[in-house]
């Protein structure tokens, strides 16, 4: 496997950001009721993270290592405006559900992480390849989170009433009200680690 | 480790904040016309879900303006400031149109103790007059709206949309379902002396009386925010409501002369 392929295949599986890198957590909780806002979350933290890697494996060299974390935050904050207002003026209902979240994607860990810990000191192509596969990665469990919560929680996927059609309401079975808060994705995210890490001897500590 | 000077640092970070101020400005003024036609028209579905017409986004502007007649501005004394005619799209009095009102702002000003605005749309569907009154209060976590259709009467709900801004999924957020807003519909927010009540949304609610309906179990603090805020929007109607009403019965008992019509104008004044 190529070196760059590799930079987008470990953050999905061995080097997971929110897994792994236990990176991320706090939007990871909430934007996940949901499938929709889970998935828009993830396609732009992915373009975020894809896109200031790149910006700043460019400028790495003239960046001045004293106000580097100033500069990052600079190109993080003026992508993430950016999103913010194609999503407001062509996904105005996404927009609507995510709120805050969207401007949260600033402090998100994984972005500013992955800016000091690989675009400042790799070529442009590895940084944007490394910046896609931390976002997918993040991604990843954001929709397996966001298709648990919205399923058990909601009867529903992506808005569709599922639960409702397979006739499950008339033979007692009720939404798990729990599935929806906050604490059960981080249990869920818990569950998740548990299963890679038995899978996975790397990943286990001694 | 390269070194860089003082000099440079400070024309890096100058030229970088200059470049992206340009970028996000153009931005932002390119997608501004885009992100307040959005705002606009989902006002405008809000508005026409409250009775009972559901539109695409895209249509909404136009299926506002087949279905609501006039939007009124009312003072809380009952005084008209404003009216604009919604087929014209003309002011016909007063400066501000119902539409462009920021009810939060008004809802400030009451509270300072300046004089405060606020929209009442009318609509006419099926031929039939009717009234939609909107408000805006607090959840849990942030700020609730509603619409409020009124029949002719000003007093019975024909129908309600809720929206909230951050409450809990499925449990406070269930307040903009059909399950909750249902109820509404056939209540009364007037007392027999015409005062107005409201409609409390309280636990165990019985279904048949005039002024309560079911809250949403687990979203307490929602549901109290929903009664509150309809209780104090409501209320600031009181007075145009009862004089209203009033011109209404004088209407009904009394064959109307332009005589008439002046005097009641100037007790309305």
């Amino acid at each position: 496997m190529s070196k760059n392929t590799k930079l987008i295949t470990n953050p999905l599986g061995k080097n997971n950001p929110i897994t792994v890198q236990v990176l991320g957590i706090c939007s990871c909780l909430a934007v996940t009721a949901q499938l929709k806002p889970a998935f828009v979350m993830a396609l732009s933290v992915t373009v975020v993270v894809a896109l200031s890697n790149l910006i700043i494996s460019f400028l790495r060299n003239t960046i001045p290592p004293r106000i580097r974390i100033i500069v990052q935050l600079v190109v993080v904050s003026a992508l993430v405006i950016l999103v913010n207002q194609v999503l407001q003026a062509f996904v105005y209902d996404v927009s609507k559900q995510l709120s805050v979240y969207v401007g949260l994607i600033i402090t998100n860990c994984i972005v500013m992480g992955r800016l000091e810990a690989f675009a400042m000191s790799n070529k442009p192509w590895a940084s944007l390849c490394d910046g896609i596969g931390n976002g997918l990665g993040y991604g990843i469990i954001l929709i397996i989170l966001g298709f648990v919560r919205e399923l058990f929680g909601s009867g529903t996927l992506w808005g569709y009433p599922i639960m409702e059609k397979l006739g499950l309401y008339n033979i007692g079975y009720e939404n798990n009200g729990l599935v929806i808060m906050a604490p059960m994705a981080l249990i869920l995210v818990g569950i998740i680690i548990w299963i890679q890490r038995s899978s996975n001897k790397e990943l286990q500590e001694k | 480790m390269k070194n860089f000077n003082n000099k440079y640092i400070f024309l890096y970070a100058t030229a970088l904040v200059a470049v992206v101020a340009v970028l996000l400005s153009v931005v932002a003024t390119l997608l501004k016309p885009q992100q307040q036609n959005n705002i606009k028209n989902e006002k405008m579905q809000t508005l026409l879900a409250a009775i009972n017409v559901s539109v695409d986004r895209d249509d909404a502007a136009q299926a506002y303006s087949q279905y609501f007649t006039t939007e009124l501005t009312v003072g809380t004394n009952g005084e008209v400031l404003s009216v604009y005619d919604v087929p014209q799209q003309t002011l016909t009095q007063g400066e501000t149109r119902a539409f462009d009102i920021k009810l939060k702002e008004q809802q400030v000003r009451e509270r300072e103790g300046k004089q405060g605005a606020f929209p009442l749309y009318v609509f006419e569907k099926d031929g039939r007059k009717g009234y939609v009154i909107p408000t805006q209060g607090n959840g849990l976590w942030g700020a609730v709206f509603a619409n409020i259709a009124l029949d002719a009467d000003l007093n019975t709900i024909i129908g309600v949309t809720f929206d909230h801004e951050s409450e809990t999924p499925g449990l406070g957020a269930e307040i903009t379902t059909e399950k909750f807003q249902q109820p509404f519909i056939g209540k009364q927010i007037l007392d027999e002396q015409g005062n107005v009540v409201s409609i409390a949304v309280k636990k165990h609610a019985d279904a048949n009386a005039l002024h309560e309906v079911d809250a949403i179990s687990g979203g307490t603090m929602t549901s109290n925010g929903v009664s509150e805020m309809l209780a104090a929007d409501l209320a600031r109607y009181q007075a145009y409501i009862a004089q209203a009403r009033n011109a209404e019965t004088q209407q009904a008992s009394k064959p109307t002369t332009s005589n008439q019509e002046s005097e009641k104008e100037a007790s309305n004044e």
